[in-house]
């Protein structure tokens, strides 16, 4: 699903925020991505979601590689990729209905479908009677479940997940968690960056780490380590 | 359509829809885009009824002039057949040698009426319209000539052809000065050109300062939703999907600065109307100014739409882009 071949960025001004990463995420799979403040956690799925684009190397997605991906053609990419960020960036003015439409109405469903749609999503998160609310209203775990329906409404085959327990606490972070585990189990793959390993430590998924934008491991030769012992 | 996914199913083709259906679809999204963006000029009516009389106003004062230009070329198309041709006699020329002229002159064809005026009649008249009165009895003799009132028949009333009969005229041995009354005309032309050529840029000056206007207006626009922007790039929103609330933003600034310049006009005309007859009824003439006709009232609200898609273009297209997600 997500393949890294050497993968080199070099910020303007000669940050190096990664160096030779590789790894390969199955279709499927769920996986979380760990590593310190500064690691390079953010500048990897950047360049998953083309908001960088790789100084050296390949980034491929199903098997096709970004670098061939035009200006023009990112904003389609975009559509199969679901993104939740560690602020959930809901637009303010907008109910918590047309925010987690925002998807469908810049793809062109209908307004049937997308009401339709918007609400098997705000179920999903079990936000359904919070519909017609501002995101003012809203607590902090009821805002980042919204991100969250905003961002599986079009049913993406990808999630892309940046610190998204970030701002909450150890229960609240294990509920979003426990989300991703249903859309795991429904087909779609989930890539979480945390650095929360309190969080991961309790569960059994492949963790990749990142150090000084080098991959230490990637959560495959450990687990051979740890057959090894 | 998704380029990653081949077969994934996506946005409304997926529920099999007919190709009118789609279509449909497509208006409808517009329109709701339409709608919103007249929702956000309502909802500050301040800022953007500034912007919209600006608009307005920058078209109203060349549509203005347009129209004076263009009644005073009604006017003048008038007159342009009146020509008149005053012969003024050599001061030795007897009656006898002024009426043969005037029988030889009555038997061309391209003369229509032939008037002497002998220099004692003059004389009279001018004393009686000049209001220097018993002054004129003073004179030793009279110093004005006999004149010959040439009227040209229709086909050789026009400025050129006058112009040649006047050459010929003034061949006639017993002719000292021949002046055609056209030469005014002539110059009332040349300065209509002139108002023409200033109506045209003052035109171009206004309506560039009108594409930067709305294009600084829209770009404060796109400034001040930049977070939505953002947003809305990071979901998949294609640049034109973006563009289009601001472009329809421009389309409004455009059409309803086109209805206060219509508006202004008609209010512009109808404070002159009473200025301007009281001008014309000094030359005797029964004169109604004539307003924007249907044409032209379209091509002006079609250039003020123009404008303000243009000015809301160029912001659109630079703006835009340099928000990028980070």
């Amino acid at each position: 699903m997500i393949k890294f071949e050497q993968v080199s960025k070099t910020y303007p001004g000669g940050q190096r925020a990664l160096s030779k990463v590789s790894f390969h995420i199955e279709p499927g799979e769920m996986a979380f991505l760990t590593g310190h403040s500064g690691a390079g956690k953010s500048t990897l799925l950047k360049l998953i979601s083309i908001m960088e684009r790789p100084s050296v190397g390949k980034v491929l997605i199903n098997g096709h590689d970004l670098n061939n991906i035009k200006r023009r053609q990112i904003a389609y990419i975009r559509r199969d990729i679901g993104m939740i960020f560690q602020s959930p960036r809901l637009l303010d003015s907008k109910t918590v209905f047309d925010n987690v439409a925002l998807p469908l109405i810049i793809e062109g469903y209908t307004r049937k479908e997308t009401a339709k749609r918007v609400h098997a999503a705000l179920d999903m998160v079990g936000l359904r009677d919070k519909a017609r609310s501002m995101p003012m209203m809203l607590s902090g775990g009821e805002a980042q479940r919204v991100g969250i329906a905003r961002a599986v409404v079009n049913k993406p085959p990808l999630l892309l997940a940046d610190e998204p327990t970030g701002n909450l606490d150890p229960k609240l972070s294990m509920e979003i968690i426990r989300l991703f585990e249903d859309f795991n189990q429904a087909g779609v793959s989930v890539f979480v960056a945390t650095h929360d390993l309190g969080l991961i430590a309790r569960m059994k998924y492949r963790t990749l780490t990142l150090r000084n934008g080098q991959m230490i491991t990637d959560g495959l030769s450990a687990e051979d380590e740890e057959a090894w012992q | 359509m998704s380029i990653l996914f081949k077969g994934r199913s996506k946005g409304a083709s997926d529920t099999r829809v007919g190709y009118l259906q789609m279509l449909s679809a497509f208006f409808i999204s517009h329109l709701r885009q339409a709608l919103g963006s007249l929702g956000e000029l309502w909802r500050q009516p301040a800022a953007s009824l500034m912007t919209i009389a600006v608009l307005g106003l920058s078209i109203t004062l060349p549509s203005t002039l347009y129209i004076l230009v263009k009644n005073t070329e009604k006017i003048s198309a008038g007159w342009d057949q009146a020509s008149e041709i005053s012969l003024f006699l050599k001061e030795d020329t007897s009656a006898a040698r002024a009426q043969q002229l005037i029988a030889r002159l009555n038997t061309w064809p391209e003369i229509d009426a032939v008037t002497f005026i002998p220099s004692d009649d003059a004389l009279k008249e001018f004393q009686h319209l000049s209001g220097l009165g018993d002054a004129i009895a003073y004179l030793e003799s009279n110093p004005l000539p006999d004149v010959v009132l040439v009227s040209p028949s229709e086909k050789h009333a026009s400025p050129t052809a006058a112009g040649i009969l006047l050459e010929k005229l003034k061949d006639q041995r017993e002719v000292d000065i021949g002046k055609l009354d056209i030469e005014w005309l002539e110059r009332l032309y040349a300065l209509l050109d002139i108002a023409r050529e200033l109506v045209s840029l003052i035109g171009v000056l206004l309506f560039v300062s009108v594409v930067l206007i709305i294009g600084n207006t829209i770009r404060l626009n796109i400034l001040s939703k930049r977070d939505e922007i953002i947003v809305m790039k990071l979901v998949g929103a294609t640049d034109a999907f973006i563009h289009r609330p601001f472009m329809y933003t421009g389309f409004w600034y455009g059409l309803l600065g086109g209805l206060i310049a219509w508006f202004a006009v008609i209010l512009i005309l109808w404070w002159m109307d009473s200025s301007i007859q009281a001008f014309a009824s000094l030359y005797q003439k029964e004169f109604n100014i004539t307003g924007l006709s249907g044409n032209a009232l379209l091509l002006m609200l079609g250039l003020s739409i123009l404008l303000g898609l243009v000015g809301s273009m160029i912001s659109v297209q630079r703006h835009v882009r340099d928000i990028e997600p980070q």
